[in-house]
């Protein structure tokens, strides 16, 4: 079903665009700060086109296909260059790789929509499946516990990639989340659509959470992150929540989601 | 049925408060997944299966026309006669004149979500006919006078324990001492009471999962043998089947069997599956003497060459309502119609309009799960944002998130402004937010502060970051 779709073997030195996402550009930075060392260790050129905003996707599934459209030119334009866009979530890859091409069929971007879509790549599995990293430099002390994000998981069938590179971070111990395949209940605007059904999903996803014995969550996805920590930290729980690009960049000097900053990270317990 | 789905924020924020419901729906999270994983696991052709079965459904739909008239001349070859009905008034009437020519008192039933679309049992008792559920789990909810929460599994929403209760309230004649918490001590009540009823009954009513061109007959799988019981004892078997039900061949449908039962129930098959073609033959020991099917279209026809047909493949098997977080939190009867779940989801607004029945395909994370586990590949997300785009375009979306889009449309569009929109408004909250890292409430964002933390952004753009971090190269 996964078809890569991308050459195997990818030139020695690929010329990568980062598509920053909205989310990790508003409210975390550091996420993309990640990327860009995870990419450059691994021998890609990175740039960051500056006219970039958002994939669209807000616009797409509340059924506005002309301003989805819209907001999806300026990343047609902004990349149009690059060998790859690459970005640190599955959700907006999946908008690009597999939603432009039916969102452009028919409109005279349509080839460049399909261009696009060949060389988008989610962050992790571009480095193992693209770059063929298998392990990276980083150290973070603790057990983490992941959670599959479902468009990664589904429309890109990333669920090997991210527990294939932990499982080199020296000191992680990684354990199994039940239920990991289960959406958290943020879907976009759902959440603020639906409230109550969205808290009903997410609530779960917390215990299950908490069940682990993990001191630490990753997942891929900002969106989901940001859902999954706001309910821990509402119910009181201390488990802390991170992009897995950051504990893959070893990149610990930034406060977990939504904790204070300035304070020292706790060690993953 | 009455629909409720215009309600279905209602209807969620009462099933979300309802402890029984929300006890019962744990046996769904935990019951359905992990039998039909085991299934499929023990199937290495599963997924080739699953190929089969949509390609034998977009051929039939594509001549739909050829295997429909094919399909009516086999029965009428048979004894049997096929009543074309456009809509739920037209077969609930059609039902009635079978019933009235051979003066039916009572009718059993097997279990039909078609006959619960066109709300016959309502209907016959008004006309003076009694309809007898005789699958249990409608037989349940019968007499709980509810309608189904499931498409297979009709009283999934019911505890053992409220059964037991239903049951002393309405078994008024047995003894009250029985024991009774045990649902095979459940199970044996039903039976023994409906045991009589079967040999009441001047007519069995049945729905179909397939309906075979090539030979004219009907074929419905059950895990209690409710069925044959319902379609051959009685004077006449009324088959209630909607028209996409029809397959060309037997051997089309054992392979859309092989898929059905694995994805439904996790069993390879299911405990029974029953074919019945034509009423009884001169030489057949027993069987009814009538054989009538009621064809039913009621909007289908009009999903053809839509958006909307691939949905004409779903065969029922409840998968994607089963692996549905939604489905999970709510239950069924928040969908406020007969179909739940993301089948319902798409299928509802077809049949009853998406005005009706609006909220459905917006209910959704779009976390694709039921596309994933649908046997039949349909497509459930991507005709949920069709339904998304129609109520879009007639401008239904309500006004709130509709100028919400197109604000940040105006802005996601024009980069430049965008940036120094948001860059004030992280600005501020990024210094708001910093001591403590996140939000208990904010204003305007009331739906995502009511249930949860709201993380504070850093108060800087990537972006903003990125362009200072490579001035400084420069300069170096």
């Amino acid at each position: 079903m996964i078809t890569p779709s991308a050459p195997a073997v990818p030139p020695a030195s690929p010329r990568v665009g980062l598509f920053v996402t909205c989310l990790v550009d508003l409210f975390r930075p550091s996420v993309g700060f990640a990327a860009v060392k995870l990419l450059e260790e691994a021998g890609c050129r990175v740039e960051v086109p500056p006219a970039q905003t958002c994939c669209g996707q807000p616009a797409y599934n509340s059924g506005d296909r002309r301003d989805a459209r819209g907001v999806a030119r300026t990343v047609l334009r902004a990349f149009a260059e690059v060998d790859y866009l690459v970005a640190p979530s599955g959700s907006c890859t999946g908008m690009i790789r597999d939603h432009y091409p039916a969102l452009f069929a028919g409109e005279p971007e349509e080839a460049e929509a399909r261009a696009l879509a060949a060389k988008s790549w989610e962050l992790v599995s571009f480095l193992t499946d693209v770059m063929g990293l298998d392990r990276v430099q980083a150290a973070w002390p603790g057990r983490a516990t992941y959670h599959d994000s479902c468009s990664g998981l589904r429309e890109l069938g990333i669920k090997a990639q991210p527990r294939r590179l932990l499982a080199s971070v020296e000191g992680l111990e990684l354990t199994e989340l039940a239920e990991a395949e289960t959406c958290c209940g943020f879907g976009g605007t759902f959440c603020v659509k639906y409230p109550e059904i969205s808290d009903a999903i997410v609530t779960k996803k917390a215990e299950k959470i908490e069940a682990s014995g993990a001191g630490l969550l990753l997942a891929g996805d900002l969106g989901c992150l940001m859902n999954m920590a706001g309910k821990l930290q509402r119910r009181g729980s201390a488990v802390e929540v991170r992009h897995v690009a950051e504990v893959l960049a070893g990149q610990r000097d930034e406060p977990a989601i939504g904790a204070p900053a300035g304070g020292e990270p706790a060690a993953a317990e | 049925m009455q629909s409720t789905s215009h309600a279905f924020k209602d209807n969620a924020h009462r099933a979300l408060g309802d402890p029984e419901l929300q006890r019962a729906m744990g046996h769904v999270r935990s019951g359905f997944i992990d039998k039909r994983l085991d299934a499929i696991g023990k199937l290495p052709e599963f997924e080739e299966l699953r190929d089969r079965a949509k390609a034998i459904k977009d051929h039939t739909l594509a001549h739909l026309d050829l295997y429909l008239e094919r399909y009516e001349a086999k029965v009428t070859e048979n004894g049997g006669k096929v009543h074309w009905c456009a809509d739920a008034e037209e077969a609930r009437q059609a039902v009635l004149r079978i019933c009235r020519s051979l003066g039916a008192k009572t009718v059993t039933k097997g279990k039909s979500m078609v006959s619960e679309e066109i709300a016959l049992n309502d209907f016959l008792q008004e006309q003076g006919i009694e309809p007898v559920e005789t699958d249990l789990g409608e037989y349940i909810i019968q007499i709980r006078h509810e309608p189904p929460s499931h498409i297979i599994a009709p009283a999934v929403h019911v505890t053992k324990e409220q059964v037991e209760a239903d049951f002393r309230r309405v078994h008024g004649h047995l003894p009250p001492e029985r024991p009774l918490s045990e649902p095979t001590q459940l199970v044996s009540e039903a039976r023994e009471v409906l045991r009589q009823r079967y040999l009441e009954a001047d007519v069995g009513i049945t729905g179909a999962n397939f309906l075979i061109a090539e030979t004219g007959s009907s074929v419905i799988v059950t895990n209690e043998g409710n069925g044959d019981l319902t379609q051959t004892l009685p004077k006449a078997h009324i088959v209630i089947a909607s028209l996409e039900k029809v397959v060309p061949t037997l051997e089309d449908a054992s392979s859309i069997l092989r898929v059905l039962a694995r994805s439904a129930t996790g069993q390879e098959f299911s405990a029974y599956t029953t074919f019945s073609t034509g009423p009884r033959r001169r030489d057949d020991p027993d069987g009814p003497g009538e054989y009538h099917v009621i064809l039913l279209d009621n909007g289908r026809s009009s999903m053809l060459g839509t958006e909307f047909e691939e949905m004409l493949r779903c065969i029922r098997c409840g998968a994607c309502m089963n692996h549905c977080p939604v489905y999970h939190a709510v239950g069924g009867h928040a969908y406020g119609w007969v179909y739940p779940g993301p089948m319902g989801a798409v299928l509802t607004p077809s049949l009853i309009g998406v005005h009706e029945a609006g909220h459905l395909p917006n209910a959704s994370t779009f976390c694709g799960r039921c596309e994933s586990v649908c046997p039949m590949r349909i497509p459930l997300p991507k005709m949920m944002r069709h339904w998304r785009e129609r109520e879009f375009e007639l401008h239904q979306s309500p006004a709130k998130a509709r100028v919400g889009v197109e604000l940040w449309a105006f802005f996601a569009k024009r980069p430049r402004l965008y940036r120094l929109a948001t860059g004030l408004a992280i600005g501020l909250l990024g210094r708001l937010g910093r001591r403590r890292g996140r939000f208990s409430s904010l204003p305007l964002a009331g739906g995502w502060t009511a249930h949860r933390e709201l993380p504070a952004p850093a108060g800087r753009s990537f972006q903003a970051l990125w362009a200072e971090r490579n001035q400084g190269k420069d300069r170096a």
